[in-house]
């Protein structure tokens, strides 16, 4: 059933009782032209697009969960497009232009919310950089303006910009396209889209080993018996190293726990998303009224979705001395999810060395601004065996050949950017 | 008594003796100490006390817990504004003010309740199929209105006066729970001398039996738990933490709370402790949280009036406060039946309604004979406006025909104990349905936790004091102190406790009735079958989709009804249909009180150099460099940054500067293998340099990239001193650790951060020599004696000083090092010294202005992306040694062609600026991903060159010497056409230096 104002009141009027699965829970066939591994935002937007863009619909998509299980539905949900290296900043302009209509293509609502991504810099070394980045930015065709603290100080009033504070606001550098989205209704809407295209979603089936023939992937192994495939994508986040491990490959990839941290829902106090120069610390309120944080990693290497103290202290000493106002404001929840760290920051979609054997992912923070970028050249990939010229440089071998993206200079541990 | 019409004349656990004044919405009340907000607010005959959430629903107070879903109020006022808290954790104290919230224009006529009668528009997830249309409303209309009606109260207006600090404690035996198994444990555990940190968040002890009318070793239940308390508090070994709310447990037994210190005292004075958030290590985790009561769900089982069955007896027994006088109890199981005896016994005129049948029955023993109870029936809707006013009910075969209608003030409900597990879901532990209790419990545990009482699923009170003393006893042993096993003490017999779990009436109930799972979230019965419908039916799905178990008491009330109601909708056992996974905060826990003292002015260290003060006395503005407050430059009177700037360079240039490098980053390196050690660091080699000579050296990372740059002086055969830069001081610290333990731990060689130890000051110009020739004592100065790259230790005064002759600025220069304590000594003797050759202090910008004139490259440069070769470092790079970076830095993609090199930058028209930051160019105006040709990563005015000059890094530069680009900052809508150059600008032989 579309969703349409006119399905809206009959379904009112009806009491709701009519409307349909919003997925289908279809067992899973013996066979499939592509399979993907992984039911996160990334593998369902793959699943669409390869039956949107290119016609493939006899696709599978295995997860081994429940659908959005990962970091699709822990993620901040920060957007933007404002990035330095010109290969990233094409990548997701072209993602942010994509998140623009896709509620209109998923028919599904995912409430891309563009109030505007502001990093704010608090010393002349701090600003020299942002302008550096903002030119790039506006050389590579991405809006971007430049705000100064008067102007800060009413882009987000929360903000302390008194000189007195500890590192005072100098200014900041805005993308007025950047924003949030709903993260849930991003996997829902792909999985609806994609189902409606003819892609079976299975949920709880886990891909626990791949058919490797004479250097050619044939199927996979599952919890749910084996199923073949001339052409399998591994989007796995952060089960990536895992994952690959299994079909022999080893990836310059570090699974490292991030931390997403919320309060209690209270009225608006803050339009925009903010980042600050002065500690690795962002913030953005949510539909709901919720304040969301980000800090950083929580410095060590895990595969468990879950975080500890120091990472949470760090980040409450950041929300009150950048917004004193928040003091009393409680924490109500937090959550951890495995961010799949690169040494150079920027993430791969790419073949492997198996043949018909894909592989997206290393995403570190930046996975879910990319999600449908990342579905669209993901399936380019599979369906052409050809990069799709916005992902080309996203390749395993970047690191032999040392043409790395490294989009923060931070490097070549993972843990580090 | 005026007014406090629902407070009992006797009983109780409050001091009946004092009076506090309390408000509420602006009305004032009385209460007395002891109670919390919300037994003040029951005494005084105030129900309605929020809103919820979604659709504006009239809500009341419904437990006596931090579970509170629904009596969120707004407590203080200006900074200490603290919204959405709880009004039953809210001690009274005199002068507490409280507001409802989530209303308006007032909570009793609340406009937005019109958002209740658009319910069958805005069913769960209704956002995702709507305001899609057309695609511009969205952002323009819909999205601003939604997030205008979101969230619940509004923050402060200002920064908050009180003050929050960090505690840590170490345990062999951590207690989360005073009630009666806590105290157990705690007791036994004490006996025995293990070290024991008892924490329980409410402030007095006892747990439920605080609020039981009970007896427990011959005594009344609440003056035995004190009784507990007194004699542990009594013992050295014992930490007892009232008041604390333990949020969370993480890896390793550790856990956080938040000790409430001074909310009960009503303090005004700014300056006062607030709270104190505990970090607790313990060796043993006795978890004896108790259990939290699930309400029934049933038609408009939200409104003001209608209660949880176990804390209508908490109002009465420990507040003494009685919430309805003619009540309604609907149950499924046991429990309830003492909160009929309770409230018979205050004098309420009760009858009781059980969906069981009678031989299931084990509670009606406890029952005075008066009471009405009615087997096999149940409440299936209410009626009542702000306050509830009558119950119907029906027989538990037919629901949908209403027997007979109750009048009531109060409806207590109960569907059940769910045991306290949250504290251990966190770290994995999964809970399993026990059906023996219709409820979650932990099967399995890991070694080092003991479930007790409640939180076990142990509802007897005898058998929790019993599990109690032994898990005490257990804890204690496991860290090695020996017990007797005590007996626990005996209790008054009650009734075993048995229930019938009853998830939902079936849905032929009125439809114009809400049965409310999630109260202040607003998820119905409806929504969670909308959600199964559309293929939302896992609990996880179910959750996200519907937000049931997102609000501000976490699901403590829901989730697991919401569990049982999406088993019997998909027809799968409770077992298949999933759980979610309780996360921290088990209650949650402010900002304030989570960043402790780290906040404001002390969020981050201020680091200032020896010389500090001399700086501030002498005008100097600052900027900052990795926590170091530095000198930017020092304006004199009637001068801007450029002409101050200026004078600084000019005078450094033609007479003697001094500048203030304490911040560089300084490492002492003792051992014999030191030289081979730096060697393998650097590019450059340093083992064969001779002592009492320096260098400049550069380190890479291991991809190749430059790390770091700064000098290296070899003090003695095994004796070597570096200087890191300012930023990277412990990056560099913690590289050469880890090359140190990891790599080659076969080296002999230690080495010591010594960055504070040292003040540190450059000596620049043509007359440093002079200036310092007069204040040196030890040392011949002169160019033969001490050339360049020399190093000696000499006297200044009575300080100790280390002389490097180096230079950053291209002058004649020296570096003296001191003892901090002495710097400030030190910096104004060579001031004095230098008065009559006109020397002056300069900043950081002169600093940058001289050595970008000489082409000295530094932090911006320096951005993690350059080789050494970008940079024109290359020939230093050793050919005949290996060091970190060496095979990485010669891959195709850092050597071939393309590189980003250093090149210098000069505008065609003299009169022209351009910034750091901008781009180079050589199509203005066009746009794409190779536009940019590179940036200017430094640019200043030169006062030797009378003009602008910069620094860029530049694909290809070295060969475009010459070439004309365009310098452009569109973000600034600036453009200036300029002079690619080589990047040296002043004195390119060197010789100012080496004079
Ligand atoms: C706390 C946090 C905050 C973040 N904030 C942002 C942000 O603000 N902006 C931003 O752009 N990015 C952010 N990110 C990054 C972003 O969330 C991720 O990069 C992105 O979501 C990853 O792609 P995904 O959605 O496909 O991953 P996931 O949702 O994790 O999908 C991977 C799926 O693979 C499944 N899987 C794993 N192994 C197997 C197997 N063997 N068989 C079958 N299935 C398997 C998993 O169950 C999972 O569902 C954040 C990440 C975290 C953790």
């Amino acid at each position: 059933m579309r969703y349409s104002l006119s399905a809206i009141i009959r379904n009112a009027a009806t009491g709701h009782k009519h409307w349909p699965k919003v997925w289908k829970n279809p067992e899973p066939k013996q066979s499939y032209d592509v399979i993907i591994v992984g039911g996160g935002g990334h593998g369902l937007a793959t699943a669409y697009y390869l039956a949107r863009n290119h016609g493939i619909t006899n696709v599978a998509v295995l997860e081994k969960g429940y659908l959005g299980n990962g970091n699709i539905g822990r993620n901040t949900t920060i957007v933007r497009s404002n990035y330095l290296c010109s290969e990233n900043s094409q990548f997701y302009e072209h993602s942010l232009k994509l998140w623009e209509s896709l509620s209109a293509d998923l028919n599904y609502n995912v409430m891309l919310s563009q109030r505007g991504a502001l990093n704010i810099f608090h010393t002349p070394a701090q600003r020299d950089a942002a302008i550096r980045r903002g030119n790039a930015f506006s050389l590579n065709g991405i809006d971007s303006v430049l705000v100064t603290r008067e102007e800060v100080k009413k882009l987000a009033p929360l903000v302390d910009c008194s000189p007195s504070a500890r590192f005072p606001v100098l200014g900041g550098l805005l993308q007025p396209r950047g924003g949030s989205v709903r993260h849930d209704a991003v996997a829902w809407g792909f999985a609806r889209a994609a189902d409606r295209r003819g892609v079976d979603i299975i949920q709880n089936c886990e891909v626990t080993g791949f058919q490797i023939e004479k250097g050619r992937v044939r199927g996979v192994e599952t919890s749910r018996g084996p199923i073949s495939a001339s052409k399998v994508g591994i989007v796995v986040a952060g089960r990536s190293t895992l994952v690959a491990q299994m079909a022999g490959l080893r990836l310059p990839i570090e699974s490292h726990v991030l931390q997403c941290f919320v309060t209690e829902p209270v009225k608006p106090v803050l339009d925009t998303v903010v980042m600050f120069a002065a500690a690795h610390f962002s913030i953005v309120q949510s539909d709901k009224g919720g304040l969301v944080f980000n800090g950083d990693l929580d410095g060590y290497n895990s595969y468990a979705q879950r975080g500890n103290m120091p990472v949470m202290t760090g980040v409450a000493e950041s929300a009150v001395s950048f917004m004193p106002r928040l003091s009393r404001l409680r924490l109500l929840r937090h959550w951890g999810g495995i961010n799949d760290m690169t040494p150079d920051g920027s993430p791969f979609i790419t073949r492997t060395p198996v043949k018909g054997l894909f592989f997206n992912g290393g995403w570190c923070y930046g996975g879910f601004k990319g999600t449908p970028a990342s579905g669209w050249t993901f399936a380019h990939l599979i369906a052409n065996d050809e990069p799709h010229p916005f992902a080309s440089g996203y390749t395993l071998s970047r690191f032999e050949t040392g043409r790395v993206i490294n989009e923060n200079g931070a490097g070549p541990q993972p843990g580090r950017h | 008594m005026s007014g406090q019409s629902h407070r009992l004349p006797s009983g109780g656990r409050i001091d009946r003796s004092k009076t506090v004044r309390f408000s509420f919405d602006g009305r004032s009340y009385e209460g007395h100490p002891g109670d919390t907000l919300a037994s003040g607010l029951i005494a005084n005959g105030v129900h309605l006390t929020g809103r919820s959430f979604k659709y504006h629903r009239p809500r009341g107070i419904t437990t006596s817990g931090s579970e509170e879903p629904n009596a969120l109020v707004t407590t203080g006022e200006g900074g200490r504004t603290e919204p959405n808290v709880p009004a039953t954790m809210v001690e009274l104290h005199d002068g507490l003010v409280a507001r409802s919230q989530n209303r308006w224009p007032s909570l009793s006529f609340d406009l937005m309740a019109v958002n209740s009668l658009l319910k069958p528009f805005f069913p769960a997830g209704f956002y995702y199929k709507t305001f899609m249309w057309p695609r511009s409303f969205w952002y323009r209309l819909y999205e601003p209105a939604i997030r205008r009606a979101a969230g619940l109260g509004t923050i402060a207006d200002q920064p908050d006066p009180d003050v929050y600090e960090h505690s840590y404690a170490h345990c062999d035996v951590l207690v989360v729970g005073a009630g009666p198994a806590g105290l157990m444990a705690a007791q036994a555990a004490a006996r025995a001398g293990a070290r024991v940190v008892l924490a329980d968040e409410r402030a007095v002890p006892g747990g439920h039996l605080a609020g039981e009318a009970i007896e427990v070793d011959g005594r009344d239940s609440a003056a035995w738990a004190q009784g507990i308390c007194d004699e542990l508090d009594g013992l050295e070994n014992v930490q007892m933490l009232l008041r604390t709310s333990v949020f969370g447990r993480y890896d390793g037994l550790t856990f956080g709370a938040v000790e409430r210190v001074g909310d009960h005292l009503g303090n005004d004075s700014s300056g006062d402790l607030r709270q104190r958030r505990w970090t607790i290590q313990t060796r043993q985790f006795v978890c004896a949280t108790g259990a939290i009561e699930r309400p029934l769900v049933f038609g408009d089982n939200d409104r003001p009036g209608i209660m949880l069955a176990g804390s209508a007896r908490h109002y009465v027994n420990q507040y003494g406060v009685l919430p309805g006088r003619k009540v309604v109890v609907a149950t499924n199981n046991d429990d309830s039946y003492l909160t009929a005896r309770d409230l018979a016994r205050a004098g309420a005129d009760v009858t009781l309604i059980d969906s069981r049948r009678e031989k299931d029955v084990t509670g009606h023993a406890l029952l005075p004979g008066e009471t009405e109870v009615r087997y096999g029936q149940c409440v299936t809707q209410t009626c009542g406006k702000l306050h509830v006013s009558s119950a119907r009910l029906a027989d538990i075969s037919e629901p949908d025909h209403i027997r007979s209608e109750l009048p009531c003030d109060l409806i207590c409900t109960s569907g059940g104990w769910n045991p306290t597990i949250h504290l251990l879901s966190h770290c994995g532990a999964r809970p399993k349905w026990d059906s023996a209790i219709s409820a979650f419990a932990m099967a399995k545990v890991e070694n080092g936790v003991h479930m007790v009482g409640g939180a076990a699923g142990t509802f007897e009170l005898q058998k929790c004091l019993q599990e109690g003393v032994a898990a005490g006893v257990a804890a204690a042993s496991a860290c090695s102190r020996k017990a007797r096993k005590p007996a626990a003490p005996k209790t008054e017999k009650l009734p075993e406790y048995r229930i019938q779990p009853l998830w939902r009436l079936p849905d032929t109930i009125s439809k114009a009735s809400a049965s409310f799972v999630d109260f202040q979230n607003d998820v119905t019965i409806a929504d969670l079958e909308l959600a199964d419908r559309e293929g939302f039916g896992h609990a996880e799905h179910a959750k996200r989709y519907t937000t049931l178990g997102m609000a501000t008491d976490q699901g403590k009330l829901s989730n697991v009804n919401a569990i049982g109601v999406l088993s019997e909708l998909r027809g799968t056992p409770i077992a298949e249909t999933g759980t979610t996974t309780y996360r921290p905060l088990y209650t949650p826990a402010a900002l304030g009180t989570l960043a402790g003292q780290r906040q404001g002015a002390e969020f981050r260290a201020t680091r200032h150099s020896a010389m500090h003060q001399w700086h501030e006395k002498n005008g100097a503005v600052f900027t900052e460099a990795g926590l170091w407050l530095r000198p930017y430059y020092y304006p004199r009177e009637g001068e801007d940054f450029a002409a101050a700037v200026k004078r600084e360079v000019l005078n450094a240039r033609s007479a003697v500067g001094m500048v203030d490098v304490s911040t560089l980053g300084k490492i002492e390196l003792k051992g014999p293998d030191s030289g081979q050690f730096l060697d393998r660091l650097y590019i450059n080699s340093f083992s064969k340099m001779k002592t009492g000579r320096a260098r400049y050296g550069v380190m890479l990372r291991e991809d190749g990239m430059v790390f770091d740059d700064g000098t290296v002086t070899r003090l003695a055969d095994d004796h070597y001193f570096i200087t890191v830069t300012t930023a990277n001081a412990s990056g560099v610290m913690q590289h050469m650790e880890f090359c140190h333990q990891v790599h080659w731990p076969d080296l002999d060689v230690q080495f010591c951060s010594v960055t504070e130890v040292w003040a540190a000051m450059a000596v620049a110009g043509p007359k440093a020599r002079d200036v310092l020739s007069r204040v040196v004592d030890g040392i011949d100065l002169s160019n033969e004696a001490f050339p360049l790259q020399s190093v000696a230790d000499a006297r200044i005064g009575d300080a100790f000083v280390r002389v490097l002759r180096i230079s950053f600025s291209g002058e004649l220069a020296y570096e003296i090092y001191t003892p901090a304590d002495c710097g400030l000594g030190v910096w104004e003797a060579i001031m004095e010294a230098g008065a009559e050759d006109g020397i002056s202090a300069y900043g950081t910008e002169a600093m940058t202005v001289m050595r970008t004139e000489k082409g000295h490259v530094a932090g911006p440069e320096l951005d993690g992306r350059t080789t050494a070769d970008d940079l024109g470092l290359g020939r230093m790079m050793s050919q005949r040694k290996d060091y970190i970076g060496r095979w990485l830095s010669q891959r195709s993609g850092l050597t071939g062609a393309g590189r980003s090199q250093l090149v210098g930058l000069k505008p065609i028209t003299n009169s022209d600026t351009f910034r750091m930051g901008a781009h180079l160019v050589t199509e203005p105006g066009t746009i794409g991903p190779d536009v940019s040709q590179g940036h200017v990563t430094t640019s200043v005015y030169s006062p030797a060159c009378d003009h602008f000059i910069g620094l860029a890094l530049l694909q290809d530069g070295r060969s475009r010497t010459g070439e004309r680009v365009y310098v452009a900052s569109p973000l600034h809508n600036e453009q200036v056409e300029a002079e690619v150059t080589g990047p040296v600008f002043v004195d390119p032989d060197g010789e100012r230096m080496r004079g």
